[in-house]
């Protein structure tokens, strides 16, 4: 049985997590086998590119259905994130619907550009395993265009020209929107934590 | 590789490599290169050098590499934008754009790494910022070639020229000499991000006390 599963959502761009993990001393295994997936202790959904083309893939690996139904860790990163949503205005397209809320676009104004890319300081708005031991406000890395609204599942918030969800959790299942494998020492806590739960 | 760490402990917040020669020479950069550094990086890691395929792109993304940047190889192929932002999305995608200034405005140069194949594209820079974000580009990464390597500055008249019409993220490039050329990047021409090298290899100007000195100054930096 796998300890660390990263699935593979058929994106780019997954050693940088699985790198993230090495330097805390884990090895991880990338996989979209439903049933390793579901054996694993604890699973990772990374994403990079569009929330249609990801739902595209995870539904013909058979992976729509099966997710919902994980009862281990779960820890959805930037796409990944918002996936575990019921929506996205990214591409029309119906999620996860793990958590209730739709992904909307980010709305570009002169002084904050769209995609949002940069360091932003996170708002800790509730307690939770996964964010013990972090400075106060400290800084993550994020890239995206889309956001997920603040609601009851929001534990952490962060403020670029508008307030959205950047930390949820909803039971086993958890989504951090910015990336913790590039979010420096903050990020390999979260990181870490995640190990822990 | 030693400055790869050397920056990542001093708070870098993103590492860019330009294999400058690459483009010119017609190779691309070194994957196990790549590999290794991602490997030892904690930050944001951007990647340019010879990037001229969507496959070329992919085995950069996939040895982790954060984004590409893609200079020479977008001026000879515009198309080559719109495919990158297609298939990894417009945040993967950072256009580089080496700027020189002419009588009549700013032209986009093309293999700046070799000084004997480098030659102006043709292309002006403001109609080229507008055509790379309306083809996918999701930061634009504006190296003033006139300030590049003398340490007078950023070219900031420049710089505003290109914020005006750029919705993307905006890094300035060329220039930096001194820490008040980097607030002045900041609060003269609004930029995102203001990228260095030379100033930093050499230690000129330390990390971190240049980030205590732009906080000091007012602009939001993670310390």
């Amino acid at each position: 049985m796998t300890d660390t599963l990263i699935i593979d959502s058929g994106g780019a761009n997954l050693a940088s997590l699985q790198y993230a993990f090495a330097r805390l001393g884990v090895a991880t295994e990338v996989s979209a086998a439903p049933k390793a997936i579901a054996a694993a202790r604890r699973v990772l959904l990374p994403g990079v590119g569009s929330a249609a083309a990801a739902m595209e893939r995870l539904r013909a690996a058979g992976l729509a259905e099966l997710l919902p139904r994980l009862s281990q860790p779960v820890l959805g990163i930037c796409l990944g994130m918002q996936l575990l949503f019921e929506h996205s205005a990214e591409g029309d397209v119906e999620c996860l619907g793990i958590l209730p809320q739709r992904v909307r676009r980010l709305q570009p104004s002169p002084s904050r550009p769209v995609p949002h890319m940069g360091w932003n300081r996170l708002e800790e708005t509730q307690t939770d395993p996964l964010l013990e031991g972090l400075a106060s406000g400290p800084y993550f890395y994020f890239v995206h265009g889309y956001v997920a609204p603040v609601g009851p599942f929001t534990l952490g918030a962060v403020e670029y020209g508008e307030s959205f969800s950047a930390v949820v959790r909803r039971g086993n299942f958890w989504g951090v929107q910015f990336h913790p494998e590039r979010s420096a020492a903050a990020g390999a806590r979260v990181l870490a934590n995640f190990l822990a739960l | 590789m030693t400055l790869a760490v050397r920056y990542r402990d001093e708070g870098a917040d993103e590492l860019v490599f330009y294999d400058i020669t690459a483009s010119p020479e017609n190779r691309s950069v070194d994957r196990g290169w790549v590999s290794r550094v991602a490997s030892v990086l904690d930050i944001p890691f951007c990647v340019a050098g010879g990037i001229r395929t969507v496959a070329d792109a992919e085995a950069v993304l996939n040895a982790g590499a954060e984004k590409i940047s893609i200079n020479s190889p977008a001026l000879a192929d515009p198309d080559l934008i719109d495919a990158l932002a297609r298939r990894f999305g417009t945040q993967c995608v950072v256009i580089g754009i080496d700027s020189q200034r002419t009588a009549d405005g700013y032209r986009a140069c093309q293999y700046t790494g070799d000084p004997s194949r480098a030659r102006e594209s043709g292309r002006d820079v403001l109609a080229w910022v507008r055509e790379v974000q309306q083809r996918g580009a999701g930061e634009i990464v504006l190296n003033c070639m006139g300030s590049d390597g003398v340490r007078g500055g950023y070219d900031i008249e420049q710089l505003c020229a290109v914020r005006a019409l750029c919705q993307v993220p905006l890094v300035a490039s060329g220039g930096a000499g001194a820490i008040e050329h980097f607030a002045a990047a900041f609060t003269q021409a609004g930029v995102d991000a203001a990228l260095a090298a030379s100033v930093f290899h050499s230690g000129a100007i330390g990390i971190p006390a240049l980030k205590h000195a732009l906080r000091a100054s007012g602009i939001e930096v993670r310390l």
